[in-house]
């Protein structure tokens, strides 16, 4: 699917680029785009590893399996097929934790943790397994409780009140996640398991 | 807004200070179990690169090609219909693809229309409850080498779609 669409944009957006004269700006553009993610990694390089640094000693110290445990009711709940006690949950309780706090290079390695796990729960099949599509579009479905970089933006473009969008955010928020269990719930009814 | 601001500010420090002494308590040797931990978090961002890398250059050909206002042009009599800031649609397909685009025409937004008006509203909300679903598809697919994602696209739009609508209807309840 992904490389469909991939090969899709580049393959159409350089077509439109030919018809209306854009293909200067679209040389730049990619080799700025290019640039710039090499730029990211290497700021990702460090604040990432200083997340997996400080969650290597909450997982050594148990504070992991502790918070984990107290989201365990709801986690087996939403992934009944992953076995009891499994290490995957502990990954995807971290991950949770992360996105709901908005630390958001915290929770992408304890997601790619998780979805080790999952893999190897999985047999290592390549195809992905529904608890790594259940998992992942959970995950996808926005958890943060506060946009903190959002009211930063909106208040450096002199917002009378910067702070006003919390509680729409919030009610949005519920709104995805809950389609996203909707979703998970409907298609663990109606189709067969993998 | 104050209080919101300190405890923004207050939440990594705190994460921080939480973790260590709950580390301590329980006799890990901390600095140590960093290290480790940032040395798997190096390696991670490695495995991470070539997908941003790939995800980044068929961004800059959206961006610079045209085709992301052609296909906005094509949407804006359907969004229109019904009540869809058509000058956020944009931005609400580059929010699944690219963060940093992202953040770019939202600030584009804010400095065109200001943070107060309904369509900096509505971004504002649109962005809360939204992920960069294809980003994040990839990297975490990638990282473990599943060549079919299945029906994870599927169902991330649909969640997504319902926080646009979601944002869209709670933003005409409040303020349109």
């Amino acid at each position: 699917m992904l490389n469909y669409l991939w090969g899709g944009f580049i393959l159409i957006g350089i077509l439109c680029a030919a018809f209306t004269g854009r293909m200067h700006a679209v040389t730049t553009g990619v080799i700025n785009n290019a640039k710039e993610a090499v730029t990211t990694c290497i700021t990702m390089l460090g604040v990432l590893s200083m997340w997996t640094g400080f969650m290597n000693i909450a997982d050594k110290s148990g504070l992991t399996e502790n918070i984990t445990k107290k989201m365990m009711p709801f986690l087996k709940w939403l992934f009944p097929d992953i076995p009891k006690g499994h290490k995957a949950f502990e990954h995807i309780g971290s991950n949770v934790a992360a996105n709901i706090l908005g630390l958001g290079w915290a929770s992408t390695p304890a997601g790619i943790y998780a979805m080790e796990e999952l893999d190897r729960l999985n047999g290592g099949k390549s195809g992905a397994s529904d608890m790594m599509c259940d998992f992942m579009i959970f995950n996808m479905s926005s958890l943060q409780i506060i946009s903190v970089n959002m009211i930063a933006y909106r208040s450096q473009y002199n917002s009378a009140n910067p702070s006003e969008i919390i509680g729409a955010g919030l009610l949005a928020t519920l709104a995805s996640t809950l389609t996203s269990i909707f979703f998970i719930m409907l298609r663990r009814r109606f189709f067969k398991k993998r | 807004m104050r209080l919101v601001i300190l405890l923004s500010d207050m939440m990594i420090p705190a994460v921080m200070v939480y973790i260590v002494l709950y580390g301590a308590r329980k006799k890990v040797d901390i600095y140590d179990a960093f290290v480790e931990g940032a040395e798997k978090g190096m390696k991670i961002v490695v495995t991470i690169l070539p997908t941003l890398l790939g995800l980044m250059v068929a961004v800059g050909v959206l961006q610079n090609s045209g085709l992301l206002e052609i296909l906005c042009r094509l949407a804006s009599p359907a969004a229109d219909k019904i009540g869809f800031p058509a000058e956020a649609l944009p931005l609400t397909l580059m929010r699944l693809v690219s963060s940093s685009a992202a953040t770019g025409l939202l600030l584009d937004i804010f400095a065109k229309y200001t943070p107060d008006s309904f369509i900096g509203r509505f971004v504002s909300v649109m962005m809360c409850c939204t992920e960069t679903v294809f980003y994040t598809i990839s990297v975490y697919f990638m990282s473990i080498k599943a060549k079919k994602s299945r029906y994870t696209l599927v169902g991330a739009m649909i969640a997504n779609a319902a926080g646009v609508a979601a944002s869209l209807i709670i933003c005409k309840l409040c303020w349109g």
